[in-house]
């Protein structure tokens, strides 16, 4: 039997469970030091002194580093990563100084006392629509155009029967991955040995090697465990220049970890974005036009524009459409990749929208999706490589109990909680990007896989191991795996939900080739190997359009007299090609939607436009979706077979529970009350307001 | 003029062993596990009590351990993720977690396990919680009741569907 598809359990799963999973920061190299960031107090400033000279009298501190003596670095195509390089502070929270010293307690508390003074400007920290900085970048993230237009979406509007007009928002994000960002890095003979956090330690060496001019052949780091990353891992953060900086220069192992406060400033976040949808129908419900203008803010250090208004490209037929981005570099820490940058905020908006005109058109939410499904892709007209989104509304319509539901709004109580219904669409890009494997038949008959992907927790390990065994034609249990580790074949990055893909391609490729191999060649001692890399098979895949698709149902209840709301129940049907353990997979996608949850309801990042800062730069302060928070979310998914992505099959599932649900939640908020809320997170009083007396 | 850095003598009992520490004042139980004594199952994910991670046992009772002096711990009983069970004689709970896939970036894990462990015989002595409708009945617990007792410990993969059946398996 195939092992793929098997509810196989996670192969590191006991050293999780037991604790002895070692992630980067429990790694403690003989004499090693720890170091501790010193943050800005002030935004869009200069530094003007730092009184090194008390802190370095303090018993037990090994060094201070600041701008004025750290090395230089070489520009390695990130403004973040410059780190001590200027007296200028771009945001509130950027690194200013780093203390060394022989502990953890004194290195935190001479962080503390070490006095910077500075030259404050003024803050323009707080993003809005028409803000005068807001400009059109040359691209948005992931390489997209930053405006498209098809046909005229003013005439479309002119003649509609019907129109939603209306901006949505969402606010700051964090990932907060439950592991802060952390380093330990050693230098010996001008080798440097890192253990990092990362989603993909493959381009980290990259980056390290062009920052500090040595080889990226000197250069090893070991990413074996992963305490989550959601984006803010995806690709070095100050933390390792900071670390490997401090350690050439004390000339001793050095550890280094965020705090959680430090990790709202310096990890990453999602931008806050606001979204104009407009959307103009017949009097059939078909659209004629579609439009989506989106505005969000980067740093002035470096430019990344969420790819708000990419989805909306691609959800709907109707022959007018537009679409444009514009950003503004703000005193701001610089927002990055957090769980389906693009897609989660943009479909919040669609989504909410098309429910918008669902209600107003007086068709149910579910067919106006179904007329509006188009048969190739709606801007380029590209061909699907497969498009099963109304087998998902339909699925998750029967099994949600969808069928008879009364769409008036604000009717239905059970005791002291209005109750409502809400579904939502989901797209994500099914991507690849190339790796390479190597695949080793030992003299003992097991066989070892090797290739340097991430396991952030998505059970990477397991999958490649499957697919390995499957292309093998061996058990799953004859199949060593190493990852995690950049001296392994090189990987991409465990992001874009493309991890499976284009590892799981490099281990069925290399596999194939082993198994070639094996026909004519008995195995030696030291074991027969096979590399593969994926590069040139990329290249020459046929230009379709590729994404997976899904559909959230959600119901809520809501106090009459707090406007608490409560997700009571949600289900997700997926088209996402082939799922490769069916276990793990239902976890991701489970894990998506709570974290979607989590964005409808609870988080929101508040911008102090005084100071510059988010204000509420902790777990107490920034709610996460807590177990209390979240119902029994169930999970379906389609037996989708696609053959024009890769030879796994996968399209990837990362992300995709993360688009559209804070519509669908949304959704059925306005089905419960009436009251239609167009800015993340949903919170009771922006309800409570408008709710009836209880009687 | 700043003092200098001054140790003192701890002695910790964890996992059943006798540790003698030589500790600044200033360590908290949870970097004396991690960084003096390699007991690293014990994770930080926030250091201030807001996240849960860091749960252990002390005295068979679940605790923040990074809001826990060392030198406080003295003379008590500390029970670690490591303590619990390992990969011949796993802790029930843990082969819970295993069994249901109750978790994913696994960094949340020791503390969840810790803390649904303190939990199970905090509800086994009949301590009620805020969504407990009858005081008097100390029988199974059910999904509610095990969602609001284990809301001190964020999972950021979302693993909690998967946490309240493992525990609610374990409790049947």
């Amino acid at each position: 039997m195939s092992a793929l598809g098997a509810p196989l359990r996670r192969l590191e799963g006991t050293a999780k469970v037991t604790g002895a999973a070692r992630y980067s920061f429990e790694h403690t190299p003989d004499g090693c030091v720890y170091a501790w960031p010193v943050q800005s107090t002030a935004a869009m400033s200069r530094i003007i002194a730092i009184d090194v000279d008390a802190v370095l009298a303090m018993p037990g501190v090994v060094d201070v580093i600041t701008a004025d003596d750290a090395e230089r670095l070489e520009d390695a195509d990130d403004g973040e990563l410059m780190v001590l390089q200027s007296s200028n502070v771009a945001y509130r929270g950027q690194v200013v100084a780093l203390v060394v010293a022989e502990s953890l307690e004194t290195a935190r508390e001479a962080a503390t006392r070490l006095r910077v003074d500075y030259q404050t400007g003024d803050v323009d920290a707080v993003l809005e629509p028409g803000h005068p900085k807001l400009y059109a970048p040359d691209e948005v993230n992931a390489g997209f155009p930053t405006d498209t237009s098809v046909g005229d979406i003013d005439q479309a509007l002119a003649q509609a029967h019907a129109v939603v007009d209306h901006t949505y928002s969402t606010p700051a994000q964090f990932n907060s991955p439950m592991e802060p960002h952390a380093t330990v890095a050693t230098w010996s003979d001008g080798r440097l040995d890192v253990f990092e956090s990362s989603q993909g330690s493959s381009s980290t060496v990259q980056i390290l090697s062009t920052l500090f001019g040595i080889p990226a052949a000197d250069i090893t780091v070991d990413s074996q465990h992963v305490g989550g990353g959601f984006g803010a891992k995806g690709s070095p953060r100050p933390n390792v220049v900071l670390a490997v900086m401090a350690a050439r220069r004390v000339g001793r192992p050095v550890k280094l970890a965020y705090t959680r406060q430090m990790m709202f400033a310096l990890a990453g976040y999602r931008t806050p974005t606001f979204s104009r949808i407009r959307l103009a129908a017949g009097e059939d419900g078909r659209l004629l036009g579609l439009a989506h203008d989106a505005i969000s803010q980067t740093s002035t250090i470096e430019e990344f524009t969420e790819q708000t208004a990419e989805s909306s490209r691609h959800m709907y037929a109707a022959p007018h459409r537009s679409t444009s981005h514009r950003v503004a570099a703000l005193d701001v820490p610089t927002p990055r990749w957090m769980r389906a940058p693009g897609e989660m905020p943009g479909m919040f908006a669609l989504e909410s929208a098309i429910d918008e005109l669902a209600h107003e058109m007086g068709i149910d939410p579910v067919e106006l999706r179904v007329l509006n499904e188009p048969a190739s892709d709606p801007e380029s007209g590209k061909d699907f490589s497969s498009r099963h989104l109304v087998d998902c509304l339909r699925r998750g319509a029967a099994a949600f109990g969808w069928e008879g539901r009364d769409p008036a709004p604000g009717v239905r109580r059970d005791g002291r909680w209005l109750v409502g219904t809400g579904v939502a669409s989901a797209l994500y890009p099914a991507m690849v990007m190339p790796s390479s494997a190597r695949v080793t038949a030992r003299r003992d008959g097991d066989y070892l896989v090797e290739i340097n992907a991430a396991d952030i927790g998505t059970g990477a390990r397991t999958v490649l191991a499957q697919v390995t065994a499957d292309r093998l034609g061996v058990d799953v249990d004859r199949v060593d795996i190493r990852i995690g580790v950049s001296s392994l074949p090189q990987a991409s990055i465990a992001g874009g939900s493309a991890g499976t893909a284009s590892w799981g391609w490099a281990v069925s490729k290399a596999s194939l080739a082993l198994v070639d191999r094996l026909k004519d060649e008995a195995v030696p001692d030291d074991g027969l190997s096979a590399e593969a890399d994926t590069a040139d098979d990329i290249e020459a895949m046929a230009d379709v359009d590729r994404h997976a698709y899904g559909a959230h149902f959600a119901e809520v209840r809501v106090d009459l007299d707090s406007g608490e709301i409560a997700v009571s129940r949600m289900l997700g049907v997926f088209a996402a090609g082939r799922i490769l353990n069916s276990r793990t997979a239902r976890s991701q996608f489970i894990g998506g939607m709570t974290m979607g949850v989590s964005g409808a309801l609870h988080e929101h990042g508040v911008m102090d436009a005084v100071h510059g800062d988010y204000a509420n730069h902790d777990l107490a302060t920034y709610h996460v979706a807590a177990c209390a928070d979240v119902p029994d979310i169930r999970v379906e998914w389609l037996d989708e077979h696609d053959d024009q992505l890769n030879p796994v099959g996968g399209k990837g599932i990362g992300e995709i529970g993360n688009v559209g649900a804070a519509a669908a939640v949304a959704n059925a908020v306005w089905h419960a009350t009436g009251v239609r809320v167009r800015d993340l997170p949903i919170q009771p009083d922006a309800l409570v307001r408008h709710l009836p007396m209880r009687g | 003029m700043t003092p200098p850095v001054t140790t003192q003598r701890v002695d910790l009992e964890v996992n059943g062993v006798q540790h003698a520490c030589d500790l600044d004042p200033r360590t908290t139980l949870l970097d004396a596990l991690r960084e003096h004594l390699d007991l690293t199952g014990s994770k930080k994910g926030c250091d201030h009590g807001q996240c849960g991670a860091c749960t252990v046992l002390v005295d068979g009772r679940r605790t923040n351990s990074c809001l826990l002096l060392a030198v406080a711990a003295e003379g008590s009983t500390v029970t670690t993720i490591e303590g619990l069970g390992g990969p011949d004689l796993p802790h029930p709970v843990q082969e819970a977690f295993l069994e249901h896939d109750a978790y994913q970036c696994g960094y949340c894990t020791p503390g969840q396990i810790c803390s649904a462990v303190g939990m199970l015989d905090e509800a086994a002595q009949g301590w009620p919680s805020v969504v407990t409708d009858d005081l008097t009945d100390a029988g199974e617990l059910g999904t509610d009741e095990i969602r609001e007792r284990m809301s001190g410990n964020i999972c950021r993969c979302g693993a909690y569907v998967n946490i309240v059946t493992a525990i609610a398996a374990v409790d049947a």
